[in-house]
């Protein structure tokens, strides 16, 4: 009886004829993955009206596996591109998913100026906290004295605290999951979704195979540790939230505020008014 | 909502006329990033975007420009940016991008003089082999040379309908003098504009492979939000737009990029001839050179000299057939332009020995004046 | 299903009952279906897939209680679980 050909439930927005996808045995990019197609699916926004833009990297290889009109784009480039898609066609739900390096090294400016504007786009970062698809070399998000290709010794930097630099961006919506809080996961990406401005969602994922491999961090150890360590505070403070593997892992959902978008603002801004254009 | 189009005679520069160009060709998205001496088009075009329904984004650098460039045509807007040399170094990967996606815009290069930051306020043409080769991979670019403000306006217009009609990103390869220079523009009525648009799939959804050649070796475009789910990857991929990491997809996707223009050269490239069907020396020149050099033709006439004038308008896809008439027939062959020899490599090489190519060159921060231009002609015509 | 203290509710409270689907061919064997199900209905198989991973196989199914939670945790799209029609005999 467990054995059936039918369907996935998510079947609908895969394109199935690419599965079995590219990412290893563990590795948790997957499961935030379908976290994000279970949030689009349930979420009852028109998904033809839905565009799903990921740069390079393990992450990055997202939209190639989504169902829906889905750009690869360049490293670290797929803020931009999003940001020239949703301003060209405002009706589009524009979604950005991609890695931990992608976003935060190589583009991270990109994500510093689309926060800073309120772009109307949803951002979900997968944090598996070292370059996978190049091998496992460290990131702007490996720990402290954590071993990666680059840094055998250990990681002399330490990482970036993203929703702090989201926060300070100007991010509108900010939430931190581990890849094991699915539910949660999947409810702020519904959030996220369907409101206006820039949202920042990021996803504690293992990487068994670069990371996991190096620092002594089983797959289903790295699971047990996002289950062991992590407190979920609701409106923490950025500035408080902790990513520690000993001291605690902060999830939750952070920030969730009001102000214009790029869109409204240039809209009341820079075109000509109606009225004032009769006056 | 304004008029796109500003028909009447206006006295602009080519900066401004390129981004009334832009305009009158259904530009709706610009994303830009300061540059001199590029800047007076994201100035002008930002305050005249919004009038017309369209967006101007000032984004912040030149990598995320291209990006948004890219992003808004797929999204279905006619978009465009504009650089300079340092600028356009910085667009080179999303170049590539958009050439491998086969998504329209256009990219304008007011060029100054390099390397590296070099002379910001002064003309120079030497992004030419850049312009050609910039980006990594092998592929086909198509780059005007506009070289007065007039056709500054014009050639944006041709920029767009190009990009259109062969869905790739075209060039406008100015440089400072044409950019920043004033003069009379007509921009006619805009029933008299014949603008193109890219070609739009028809027919089943389910069945619709976005990389599948059409019209003219052209794949309709379907764009986000169309309902055809299409997937666009940089990654080399089959007609179905789905990565395929094998030699064979790479070629085939190599030739659907590059066949598309090899087989349209005839309607891509356009060339201009001055006093050349009796000529002995042809002087082949493009952007402000070409001016340099139709004094230089009339001062060489004047001491007798048969010299005639080749101005590319077209510089990319290079007009091979076209030189390789001219070196079977004429004395010598005399590339002028503001670099030490680019596109004088390549009349090199379709003259092949047949005739005698010459080199009147400069690296930029300044004009080549007709004297410079007129020795070189007689020394290739055999006058002391 | 055991309480430290039983609901007042208990005995009028449905609990679905699930059956697990599991496409073997989309496996690659994490085990996080079988760790994380809150029922303890999966065990690893014995059985190679067409990759050479050991899928899961469900081992108490009466057990399932249609949380969904092995088809949102797998990242392989491979497991999901859909509701046993009323008055199903148990498997």
């Amino acid at each position: 009886m467990t054995i059936s050909p039918s369907k996935h439930p998510l079947d609908p927005i895969l394109r199935t004829e690419r599965i079995p996808h590219i990412w290893c045995p563990g590795c948790g990019i997957g499961t935030a993955f379908s976290s994000c197609l279970i949030a689009l699916q349930s979420s009852g926004i028109d998904l033809d009206k839905t565009a799903v833009v990921s740069g390079i990297g393990c992450s990055g290889r997202g939209a190639g596996y989504v169902k829906l009109d889905s750009y690869h784009t360049t490293h670290g480039r797929a803020i931009p591109f999003a940001t020239g898609m949703k301003l060209a066609n405002p009706d589009l739900n524009v979604i950005v998913f991609s890695g931990d390096g992608d976003l935060f090294a190589i583009g991270g400016n990109h994500f510093l100026h689309a926060a800073r504007r309120n772009m109307d786009l949803t951002v979900i970062c997968v944090n598996n906290f070292n370059y996978g698809m190049t091998g496992g070399q460290a990131a702007a998000t490996t720990p402290n004295l954590a071993k990666t290709t680059t840094t055998t010794r250990g990681n002399p930097e330490s990482p970036f605290n993203l929703p702090l630099l989201a926060y300070a961006s100007g991010a509108t919506y900010i939430a931190r999951w581990t890849m094991l809080h699915t539910r949660d996961l999947t409810q702020s990406i519904s959030e996220a979704i369907q409101r206006r401005g820039f949202s920042f969602i990021e996803v504690l994922a293992p990487c068994p195979t670069g990371y996991g491999r190096r620092n002594k961090q089983k797959p289903i150890e790295a699971l047990k540790i996002f289950q062991e360590r992590s407190v979920v505070k609701n409106g923490a403070n950025p500035g408080e939230v902790l990513l520690d593997f000993k001291l605690g892992i902060t999830l939750g959902k952070f920030i969730d505020s009001e102000r214009p978008t790029f869109t409204e603002s240039y809209d009341k801004i820079c075109r000509p008014q109606t009225a004032a254009d009769s006056a | 909502m304004k008029p796109a189009v500003l028909t009447g005679e206006h006295f602009i520069t080519g900066d401004v006329a390129c981004a009334e160009g832009a305009l009158a060709a259904g530009c709706s998205f610009f994303a830009g990033y300061p540059i001199t001496p590029a800047t007076e088009i994201a100035e002008h075009i930002a305050g005249r975007l919004p009038e017309v329904g369209g967006v101007f984004i000032q984004m912040e650098d030149e990598i995320a420009a291209m990006a948004a460039v890219l992003g808004a045509s797929c999204a279905g807007a006619k978009s465009m940016t504009a650089t300079s040399g340092p600028g356009f170094s910085l667009m080179m990967e999303n170049l590539g991008l958009g050439l491998v996606t086969q998504t329209p815009c256009v990219v304008v290069n007011v060029q100054r003089a390099g390397p590296s930051t070099g002379l910001p306020t002064l003309g120079a043409q030497s992004d030419m082999m850049q312009a050609r080769w910039g980006s990594h991979g092998h592929y086909e670019i198509i780059a005007l040379a506009p070289s007065s403000p007039q056709e500054m306006f014009f050639l944006t217009i041709a920029a767009f309908n190009l990009s259109e009609t062969y869905r790739l990103p075209v060039l406008i390869m100015a440089d400072e003098v044409t950019g920043h220079l004033s003069e009379r523009v007509v921009i006619p009525d805009a029933s008299k504009i014949k603008l193109q648009s890219r070609p739009r799939p028809k027919g089943r959804k389910d069945r619709f492979k976005p990389f599948q050649p059409g019209m003219n070796g052209v794949a309709p475009m379907a764009h986000a939000g169309d309902g055809y789910r299409v997937h666009v990857t940089g990654l080399t991929h089959d007609e179905r737009g789905y990565p395929s990491m094998t030699a064979e997809a790479h070629v085939e996707m190599i030739s659907r990029i590059t066949d598309k223009i090899r087989r349209n050269l005839d309607r891509i490239i356009m060339l201009e001839e001055y006093r050349l069907d009796d000529a002995d020396v042809a002087l082949i020149s493009y952007g402000i050179s070409a001016r340099s050099s139709l004094a230089a033709v009339d001062e060489a006439r004047c001491k007798g000299i048969k010299a005639g004038l080749l101005r590319l308008v077209t510089v990319w896809p290079f007009p091979e057939e076209q030189i390789r008439r001219l070196a079977s027939r004429l004395k010598g062959l005399i590339t002028v332009e503001l670099n030490l020899g680019q596109i004088h490599l390549e009349v090199e090489r379709c003259s092949a020995g047949t005739a005698p190519a010459y080199l009147v060159g400069h690296p930029g921060g300044t004009v080549i004046t007709p004297g410079d231009i007129l020795r070189k002609i007689e020394e290739a015509a055999g006058v002391k | 299903m055991k309480f430290w203290r039983v609901p007042l509710d208990s005995e009028e409270i449905l609990v679905s009952k699930g059956i697990v689907y599991i496409i073997d061919d989309r496996c690659k064997g994490c085990g996080y279906c079988i760790e994380y199900c809150p029922r303890d209905v999966l065990e690893m198989s014995s059985r190679f897939n067409s990759k050479g991973y050991h899928p899961p196989s469900v081992k108490q199914p009466d057990l399932c209680v249609n949380c969904h939670y092995c088809e949102a945790i797998c990242p392989d799209f491979a497991i999901y679980s859909l509701e046993a029609p009323a008055n199903a005999p148990a498997a």
